[in-house]
């Protein structure tokens, strides 16, 4: 028998292939490895097993041996040492790996079980197909086309369970449809933390509800519905509105803090339908706040901005203004990584002063951070700024009454909310640059609409300094230009050289200019992200604390 | 591969001089003449319809008025022309039939893109659209010739329905449990 | 009536055939025109043209549907269509000869008519019949051939003034094809000319002449020359097609492999002459054939039509004797259109050798045959 190398790897034979996997592993994911699916609803790879599913029932099998002088017992057919196998089968998810351990996954025996378990999920299993939102998704409709009859032999009348359950704000409960797999309990006991799901009843009238006098109402309650493998849980706002085929998957990244979530954004035509996870075990597993998954709402909001001129039109007008000397530049926490480095080298050419304005709120200790902007260490990492930017502008604020600054410059940002008042604003020649109106748009001389993230690429770096790419998921709102395209045709316009606003040569630039930034391009940033070096702002008094797979840098060296 | 010769006679006299094949063909084209036409006057006379046939798809009720379809949008994925546009709905809780939820808010059929394939009827798990005998489409417009929800009502009518799923559904919804 | 047309000046008298001659032939090839469509349609197992129906005459009741069934309305709407269309004149072509070929066309085929005995009428005065015709000259069937053969010019004019490929290729089928048919059909004739005219001073190519020998008694008297020279009719028939370019004789137009032969170029009201001029050409070509071998005006073979109207009112004779006689001229011109919708078309070089190595040998050989025939007969 081979001894693996490592002392922490454990060498399995899962279908006669030979692999060497971590301790710890169960089958399922030791299967995973060699390439080889074992079917299974109640594991989650985050969650604890509950092995109730019975679905990805295995054959085990151990090396024999004699039991008196542990010599271990040859097949004289082969020359190799005999397998005992266990004569029942056993659940994939529960079995964690031991040395020497053997696993059938595609035997007769184990085909059968699954086309029993199979059988009796579908016992009590409405005909709702049709009308199912998870159709497409359904983890019940792929093992049916593996292990189903076809037809079924219950002829007998189906349990009726409550169809159109509220058990939260977000979440529509369909008791019919659940396999009873309990990932959604141990969802909201081990991550959520927000401990109120649970089975009532017995056999097959068990029934998911919620405690009595509660809700599902927390901010991650719809990953319950991500990780229902039926129908059962389902998203109050997705319900009903397309099917899952239609829409075309776009990776982004979740804006509503530094922890930067992996998210797909799912769009048919133009539209965005939902935004669900994407898995990272770096930064957010397979999980994502609820409030991230309303965002793309903003695009097809009422207050978006809608174009009025030319782009080049209103390009000339807000370089003629930005190039009368007193300029204060508002850059923004929101903008990419792109954005910032374009404003910042706008500010440098015209020798304004740059700030960016703060946004914080309290941090749930799971995947919202207490910076509510997605990308304020991309700003101290462009050059943008150099110190943690403040919720007000006060300086500003001075420069304005002083006199000193006579046109600004807004990326998005509502100065307002940022602590100027109506009255300086007026005093300055205003150019804001932005998707939504809000006040500050109300009082700009020059506005130039602009796209939503969910409409143009680029990269944000989150709290553990990770860059990660976002793409463009819809079309832009005809007319409003990309920021990126707006920054680089102002920076033209105000005598710079001409250098192209695609996303590859404003990272040529960026590459050669931003030393922690070096080497990178936007096409080789892996999906995961990529961690840059962030030492040199290690210094700085960051507000997040402790989060899924973050550590403060403070916490950490105290720790 | 074997070769066969094909013995050719020689022509007589009067097959060269081709006036009694000519002849032939005149008492022919005669016959053809002074026997009834072939053809049908199309829009007086219209052709008999045949059972399966292909015409314009619609939608249809079942016998007690209830739409059928529920909006799975399966047609909209198999059309080849994409010509099915659904926007789904979900039937409000206090209606009739709450308890088949979903129901198309809007149905379009562009009959400009629409190849009367039948794949919609064949793909339908409801059996709500089929493709019926009507077969003659015009319009002025290009937006007449989209059928809406309305109009694929109208043509479809209702079919007779055999297996009233979502009606012996709520029949066992509510008798309850206890009825088994 | 006659007395007053008798005393107009000879000008106006002529002024007046004219008009009579094209008003009767115009409207008969724009009949020939709906007829060729309904027969074809009838032989292809179709109702045909039966949609147009004209305000007024439309709803009749009974009469209005049956003309719309007919198709009649479909003509008017068609010759209306031909005069309203806009006039377009492709750029490449030469103006003058492109305008001239259509009217040479026209004016050979209304030309001919006037020569061509329509009908006879009983004269009291002299107990003899007259033929109902316009200009009743001696040489007949001459000046038929002589001025229908003028009609080859058109579509020659119409070819080359076109300047593009397919007329021109048309045009000069259509020569060579006219010029070689040409030929057999004025020998075909000449048997039926030796046996009318008996040896002596007083000779005549009269048509009239023609069916005056075929209305005597006796056996041969009363026999019409289609049974009496059989190898005639079938040549000068044959000849017939070919010269009107009929099918299976259309090669000067060819729509498969011409587009539309020497007319490609023309459009509107221009084409539509050529295309009353081919019909026109048509029935004066069926109705010289009944003159000649078809005893003209004689309701039957040795049934002469005189006796019959003889104490008949003038008008009456006259209009029973056209009758007879249209009636079988327009059995042939049914009988183009029969064939035209039965056989398809001869390649080229089949309408020559046809033309040359079949036909003219045996229109040769003919002549020989009948004039001696006839020499041996009249001797004995």
């Amino acid at each position: 028998m081979i001894q693996p190398a490592q002392p922490d790897l454990v060498t399995v034979y899962i279908d006669g292939k030979e692999i060497a996997v971590p301790k710890g592993t169960n089958v399922i994911e030791a299967a995973k490895m060699v390439g080889t699916d074992v079917p299974h609803y109640c594991y989650h790879e985050k969650l604890s097993v509950a092995g109730n599913c019975r679905m990805c029932l295995i054959e085990l099998g151990m090396p024999m041996a004699d039991r008196a002088t542990r010599e271990p017992i040859m097949d004289p057919e082969t020359g190799k040492q005999k397998i005992n196998w266990i004569p029942r089968p056993q659940i994939g998810c529960g079995t964690t790996v031991v040395p020497g351990m053997h696993v059938k996954t595609q035997s007769k025996m184990v085909k059968e079980c699954r086309e029993g378990v199979m059988e009796f999920l579908l016992i009590n299993h409405p005909l709702d197909c049709p009308i199912c939102d998870q159709a497409g998704e359904c983890k019940l409709q792929e093992q049916a086309t593996g292990y189903g009859r076809g037809y079924s032999r219950f002829i007998e009348q189906k349990n009726v369970k409550p169809k159109r359950t509220q058990l939260g704000p977000r979440v529509t409960l369909d008791d019919e449809r659940c396999v009873l797999c309990s990932r959604c309990i141990r969802f909201s006991q081990e991550v959520a933390k927000d401990d109120v799901l649970g089975f009532v009843d017995r056999g097959s009238y068990s029934t998911l509800t919620c405690y009595p006098g509660k809700e599902l109402s927390n901010n991650y309650s719809l990953n319950t519905v991500d990780i229902c493998p039926v129908g059962a849980l389902t998203s109050t706002d997705f319900r009903f509105k397309m099917r899952v085929w239609f829409l075309k998957q776009t990776d982004s990244i979740d804006t509503e803090s530094s922890v930067g979530a992996n998210t797909v954004v799912w769009s048919r035509e133009g539209e965005i339908y939902r935004i669900t996870p994407r898995q990272n075990d770096e930064v957010n597993d397979t999980w994502m706040a609820d409030s991230g998954r309303v965002l793309y709402k903003e695009v097809q909001a009422d207050n978006r901005l809608k174009p009025s001129s030319e782009l080049a039109t209103s390009v000339s007008a807000a370089a003629s203004l930005l190039d009368d000397g007193n300029v204060a530049i508002v850059g923004s926490g929101r903008s990419s990584v792109e954005e910032q480095f374009l404003t910042a080298k706008l500010a440098k050419k015209i020798g304004a002063a740059s700030y960016v304005v703060g946004r914080h709120g309290e941090g749930d200790g799971i995947l919202i951070s207490a910076d509510r902007n997605p990308n304020t260490r991309g700003a101290l990492v462009t050059g943008l700024i150099s110190e943690l930017p403040t919720t007000e502008l006060s300086q500003l604020a001075a420069d304005i009454d002083a006199g000193k600054v006579t046109t600004l410059l807004s990326v998005g940002e509502d100065l307002t909310a940022a602590g100027l008042s109506d009255e300086q604003l007026a005093k300055v020649n205003l150019v804001y640059v932005g998707s939504h109106s809000n006040a500050t748009s109300a009082a700009a001389t020059v506005i130039i609409p602009t796209l939503t993230v969910f409409e143009k690429s680029g990269t944000f770096i989150n709290q553990q300094f990770r860059i990660q790419k976002f793409k463009s998921a819809v079309p832009g709102l005809k007319g409003a230009a990309d920021d990126r395209v707006v920054l680089a045709s102002l920076l033209e316009k105000l005598g710079d050289e001409a250098k192209g606003s695609d996303l590859a040569s404003v990272w040529a630039e960026i590459a050669e200019t931003v030393p922690a930034l070096s080497g990178i391009s936007y096409a080789n940033v892996p999906k995961s992200g990529l961690l840059i070096d962030g030492s040199a702002w290690s210094g700085l008094d960051f507000p997040e604390g402790e989060s899924l797979h973050f550590k403060p840098a403070t916490a950490e060296a105290s720790a | 591969m074997s070769f066969k010769t094909v013995e050719r006679k020689p022509l007589t006299l009067a097959e060269r001089t081709y006036v009694p094949q000519i002849l032939n063909g005149l008492s022919h084209t005669f016959k053809k003449m002074v026997k009834p036409n072939e053809t049908l006057e199309y829009p007086e006379a219209r052709p008999p319809i045949p059972e399966g046939y292909r015409g314009v798809p619609t939608l249809v009720k079942d016998p007690n008025g209830r739409e059928k379809c529920v909006s799975c949008q399966l047609c909209e994925f198999v059309c080849p022309p994409k010509a099915i546009r659904i926007k789904p709905g979900e039937i409000s809780a206090d209606a009739d039939t709450a308890h088949v939820e979903k129901a198309p808010q809007e149905f379009d059929i562009d009959m400009l893109r629409c190849i009367y394939c039948g794949l919609c009827q064949e793909v339908c798990p409801e059996e709500a659209i089929w493709l019926q005998n009507v077969f003659s489409v015009s319009g002025y417009t290009r937006e007449e010739l989209v059928n809406d929800k309305e109009r694929l009502y109208e043509l479809g009518g209702t079919l007779p329905d055999e297996h009233f799923k979502w009606d012996k559904k709520k029949a066992a919804e509510e008798a309850g449990n206890g009825a088994h | 009536m006659i007395d007053l047309y008798l005393s107009l000046p000879i000008w106006v008298q002529a002024a007046i055939k004219g008009l009579i001659a094209i008003g009767f032939l115009i409207p008969v090839a724009g009949a020939c025109s709906l007829a060729e469509r309904k027969v074809s349609a009838w032989i292809q197992g179709r109702p045909g043209p039966n949609r147009a129906r004209a305000w007024g005459l439309g709803y009749i009741p009974i009469l209005g549907p049956i003309l719309q069934r007919l198709g009649v309305f479909h003509l008017m709407a068609d010759g209306a269509k031909f005069v309203f269309k806009e006039d377009v004149v492709p750029g490449h072509v030469n103006k003058f000869y492109y305008y001239l070929a259509p009217l040479v066309a026209l004016v050979p085929s209304l030309c001919t008519v006037v020569v061509v005995p329509f009908g006879a009428y009983f004269d009291a005065a002299s107990e003899t019949l007259k033929p109902l015709i316009l200009a009743d000259v001696d040489v007949g069937i001459l000046a038929v051939f002589a001025i229908g053969s003028l009609s080859v010019y058109a579509l020659i004019l119409a070819g080359w003034a076109s300047n593009s490929k397919y007329p021109f290729l048309g045009g000069v089928r259509a020569s060579a094809q006219l010029i070689s048919y040409e030929l057999s059909m004025t020998l075909s004739v000449i048997p039926v000319f030796l046996w009318v005219n008996a040896p002596g001073p007083e000779a005549t190519l009269s048509l009239f002449a023609v069916v005056e020998s075929q209305s005597q008694a006796g056996l041969f008297g009363g026999m019409w020359f289609v049974f009496l020279m059989p190898m005639c009719a079938f040549i000068f028939l044959v000849s017939l097609f070919a010269e009107t370019n009929r099918q299976p004789f259309d090669m000067p137009e060819s729509e498969a492999d011409l587009v539309g032969g020497f007319h490609t170029e023309y459009g509107e009201f221009k084409w539509s002459i050529f295309f009353v001029a081919e019909y026109a050409h048509m029935t004066i070509g069926s109705a010289v054939f009944v003159l000649l071998f078809l005893g003209g005006w004689n309701p039957l073979p040795w049934v002469p039509l005189e006796p019959l109207i003889a104490g008949l009112p003038v008008w009456l004779g006259g209009l029973l004797g056209a009758a007879f006689f249209l009636g079988k001229t327009f059995f042939f011109i049914f009988l183009f259109m029969w064939v035209r919708w039965t056989l398809p078309r001869f390649r080229y070089d089949q309408v020559m050798r046809l033309g040359w190595q079949k036909l003219l040998p045996l229109a040769i050989a003919n002549v020989i045959f009948y004039a001696l025939a006839i020499a041996v007969i009249e001797r004995s």
